[in-house]
């Protein structure tokens, strides 16, 4: 068994490979999560990061690559050796069994004794806030309160890392931001490392120190959630995570034309001639003008903020971002001028 | 995680030894109906299923009372559970306690206990043996309501329903036109397992002096022993060949469903 | 008007009630009113028969037969349902086994004793392939038309039963329960003794029962089997029915046949109990 070092260990994936058949799920994934750090990998399904996290649970094995834990290689231990804790996507509490007979199910197979099972399985309760509901079953809760018990149990043994394999996607959507605020305190309180796997993007930038954006079993670009947004480095990540809207550009020199506007190149652009500029709707400024370059095509209200589409004239149709005020201006059909703000923006080959 | 050298190994002694335990009763009854008197093969026993006047008066009237069950079973339950799911699922309890009470109620029990109905029956309307319908019906019922169910369950009845009426359609343009057609796997289903149940039926036959397939099987038993195992092997297989299509129903079902999620 | 539409809609229900009380609920309840019945008036002359040494001896054979039975039928039963489970859902094993079983568990009566017959019985097929071949004979003086017989013959479609009713317990034991408990550090036998088996003992235990009742109201096959003698409860209701006078009394059959409801009725509440607790964990 290895033994963490401090309540957070660090965590090397190197060179991991994994595939079903023809199928590659991991093509060669390399990655390291700093002691304490929690990391989110994020990609559509298919994308190898529940893979990743189950190779690095134990539940299944790489063709290739090594897992360290502490330096220490664990390829070659058990998952039940493993010293993890991992909650599941949903319906993993065993149902026969009372909340704190789940927490502490951990510690029994470590032969730790009841009376400090139930101390320690309280404690964890208290730390999810679901003290009062220690005696109850798995069926007798929602799906929020299971999940946070999933949650303690896998707390309770004191892992030295942490795995979330998509613990918010059976929620809906109000329980989900709650509960996501919840991991990310409890996460920060135990100082765990910590792995996230998700599909939902707003999730990895709320709750992650860094994401990870991942597509077709290689990891594409990982970073702060603001780097990541502001800055992606590929076309895929800047698509994936957020909206994004596709105009032509430009590049000439470490600037690009967009709109009749010069803005900042990003690293990874194109080096010169025309182009894709991948632009965020905060990006696209809109104002009423008689002789502008697009047409209002339709608005919708997000509450301080709306989302105002427009027809460029012989081009795509863009979404802007406004505030509200700006865009009760702006009725469908208005004339308007699109321009673009002047920070940096990916600049992708055309096609 | 791995399966271990020794556990395929045992599995697949496991799996011929279930196999054969299930296989040579049935491979026996083969043998036997098929044996001729000077040691070699004979088809005559299988022959005699046809030419055995008692024996196809036999498997006329089994399958004449499997048709009429199943007749009277779908105008008794379809209607009455389509009615219940859409206008009064406060009956929903009763109803499927009533159909699930004959697996509680055996058939041995009913028969001792219908005797005074039976006078009846044959006082008001015949004493043929095809009024034995009338109890199959009752007999075949938890098995169809459960396939029935399955299949009303799968659909949103109440929503069809109210789309129907809404466009104008009449409760029995409802039943018969919109509901109807959506369990349609779940009625065959239903009519396959009362087919089956009513073919293999002895209890109630045999116990009310009644003369049906299996009755006659049985009596065969005694005098011709070839005879009544070829025509026990005979009815056991086309049973088979009905559950069996019955399965494929219901997987048919579940891959449609499958291909839509 | 209000009452119009409220009682209407129920109206439509009483074809099927009226058939319901006419052929299930009349039968059952002259049972009932027959046991305790003797010449028109009433009378537990026939209940104290059931009390009798030789319904009571017949009564245990019933129960020794059905528990027997039950239990071989599940725990084999069982075994076969793990070996189907653990193979992939749309291989050909999968699939042959569970229709197989389907028609298997229905094929009780004549035809099965038929089989049995044929294949253990004086001339059957495997009694003389072992008398010419080894010299042995099994068939011995009869044991297959007595209660042993009986207990092998009903194995037959017991453990197809067991199949059909204890598989949906045995999908519904979800992977991630497994995961969950091996991530915590469960060996794979931590997992079957603290996990999967006491998720799966009341399915297991209830299955047991429904295959107990199912034993014990069972009459076609031991009929077809027994000719000699009335060594369980059913057979002992045909020689009520057909002999008008059994053990003294006239109404007798209707006191079996009470009592064979009480034994089915409470067996069959339990395993309804059972059910219930299952289907809330194994959804």
């Amino acid at each position: 068994m290895t033994s963490p070092q401090g309540p957070g260990a660090e965590v090397v994936l190197d060179g991991l490979s994994r595939h079903y058949g023809s199928v590659h799920a991991l093509d060669g994934l390399h990655l390291t999560i700093e002691p304490g750090e929690m990391v989110a990998l994020l990609g559509p399904s298919g994308c190898g990061k529940t893979t990743a996290l189950r190779i690095l649970a134990g539940l299944e094995r790489a063709d290739e690559g090594r897992v360290l834990v502490s330096g220490q290689d664990i390829s070659d231990v058990p998952a039940n050796k493993r010293d993890m804790g991992m909650v599941f996507q949903a319906y993993s509490l065993f149902p026969h069994m009372t909340v704190l007979e789940n927490v502490g199910f951990g510690l029994r197979m470590r032969g730790v004794g009841q009376r400090e099972r139930r101390a320690r399985g309280l404690e964890v309760l208290q730390l999810v806030g679901l003290g009062d509901q220690r005696d109850r079953y798995a069926h007798q809760l929602s799906g929020g309160q299971q999940q946070r018990v999933a949650l303690a149990r896998a707390l309770a043994v004191e892992p030295s890392v942490l795995l979330l394999d998509e613990p918010l996607s059976a929620l809906d959507a109000k329980v989900r931001t709650q509960l996501r605020e919840e991991i990310r305190r409890v996460q920060m309180e135990v100082g765990r490392t910590t792995v996230f796997v998700t599909h939902d993007q707003e999730e990895a930038l709320a709750i992650a120190d860094r994401v990870g954006v991942m597509s077709n079993g290689r990891l594409e670009q990982i970073a702060p959630p603001e780097e990541l947004y502001a800055r992606p480095r590929t076309r895929f990540v800047a698509e994936f995570v957020g909206l994004t809207n596709r105009l032509d550009a430009a590049v000439d020199g470490s600037t690009a034309r967009v709109l009749d506007c010069t803005v900042p190149l990003l690293d990874g652009s194109v080096a010169s001639g025309p182009g894709l500029a991948l632009v965020r709707p905060e990006a696209l400024e809109v104002r009423p003008e008689s002789d502008g370059n697009a047409a209002v095509a339709s608005r919708s209200f997000l509450g301080s903020v709306s989302h105002v589409t427009c027809d460029l004239d012989g081009g795509p149709e863009v979404t802007a971002q406004t505030s509200s005020a700006l865009a009760a201006e702006l009725a469908p059909g208005t004339r308007v001028r699109v321009s673009v703000a002047p920070s940096p923006v990916l600049v992708v080959p055309a096609g | 995680m791995k399966p271990s050298y020794t556990w395929r190994v045992t599995r697949v002694a496991l799996l011929l030894l279930f196999g054969a335990f299930f296989l040579v009763p049935l491979l026996a009854m083969l043998d036997f109906s098929t044996r001729d008197l000077g040691g070699g093969r004979s088809g005559e026993a299988w022959l005699d299923l046809v030419r055995d006047p008692d024996l196809s008066a036999a498997i006329i009237t089994s399958l004449l009372l499997a048709l009429l069950t199943v007749g009277g079973m779908l105008v008794l339950l379809v209607p009455t559970m389509i009615w219940v799911r859409l206008r009064v699922p406060r009956a929903t309890r009763l109803v499927e306690f009533l159909c699930l009470l004959p697996l509680t109620i055996p058939a041995l029990v009913i028969v001792v206990g219908m005797r005074n109905v039976y006078s009846w029956v044959n006082y008001l309307v015949s004493d043929s043996v095809l009024t034995l319908t009338f109890v199959y019906v009752v007999l075949v019922l938890p098995y169809s309501y459960r396939a029935i169910d399955a299949a009303l369950s799968g659909i949103d009845a109440v929503t069809l329903s109210e789309a129907a009426r809404s466009l104008g359609a009449g409760w029995f343009t409802v039943i018969g036109r919109i509901v109807v057609p959506n369990i349609w796997s779940g009625v065959l289903s239903a009519a396959f397992v009362s087919v089956a149940l009513v073919l293999g039926e002895f209890t109630i036959a045999s116990l009310t002096n009644y003369e049906n397939l299996q009755v006659v099987i049985a009596l065969l038993g005694k005098s011709e022993a070839r005879t009544s195992v070829a025509a026990s092997a005979a009815a056991l297989l086309f049973a088979s060949v009905l559950l069996m299509a019955l399965s494929y129903v219901g997987r048919g079902r579940r891959a449609r469903k499958e291909n839509l999620t | 008007m209000s009452r119009r539409t409220a009682l209407s809609p129920s109206l439509a229900l009483l074809p099927f009630l009226v058939y319901l009380t006419i052929f299930l609920l009349v039968p059952t309840v002259t049972v009932v009113v027959g046991a305790f019945q003797e010449d028109g008036s009433f009378s537990t002359a026939n209940i104290e028969a059931l009390f009798s040494e030789a319904a009571l001896r017949t009564l245990w054979n019933s129960v020794v037969l059905s528990a027997t039975t039950a239990v071989i039928g599940a725990v084999l039963g069982a075994l076969l349902a793990y070996l189907v489970v653990t193979a992939p859902p749309t291989s050909l094993l999968r699939r042959v086994v569970v229709s197989v079983s389907g028609v298997l568990a229905q094929f009780g009566g004549v035809t099965l004793a038929f089989a049995f017959i044929a294949m253990l019985g004086f001339s059957g097929v495997v009694t003389e392939l072992l008398r010419s071949a080894v010299g042995v004979d099994i068939f011995g003086s009869g044991w297959l038309f007595g209660l042993p017989g009986l207990i092998l013959v009903y194995t037959y479609f017991q453990i197809p039963l067991m199949v059909i009713v204890f598989l949906p317990a045995l999908e519904g034991l979800r992977p991630q329960w497994r995961e969950a408990a091996v991530n915590l550090g469960a060996t794979t036998w931590q997992y079957w003794t603290r996990v999967a088996v006491p998720l799966l003992r009341p399915a297991f235990l209830g299955a047991s029962l429904l295959l107990f009742a199912n034993a014990f109201a069972a009459y076609a096959t031991a009929a077809a089997l027994v000719s000699q003698g009335n060594p369980i409860v059913p057979l002992l209701i045909r020689a009520a029915l057909t002999s008008e006078v059994l053990l003294g009394r006239q109404n007798l059959a209707f006191a079996l046949a009470f009592q064979m409801i009480v034994v089915v009725a409470v067996v069959m509440t339990a395993y309804a109990l059972l059910v219930r607790r299952t289907s809330r964990w194994l959804r």
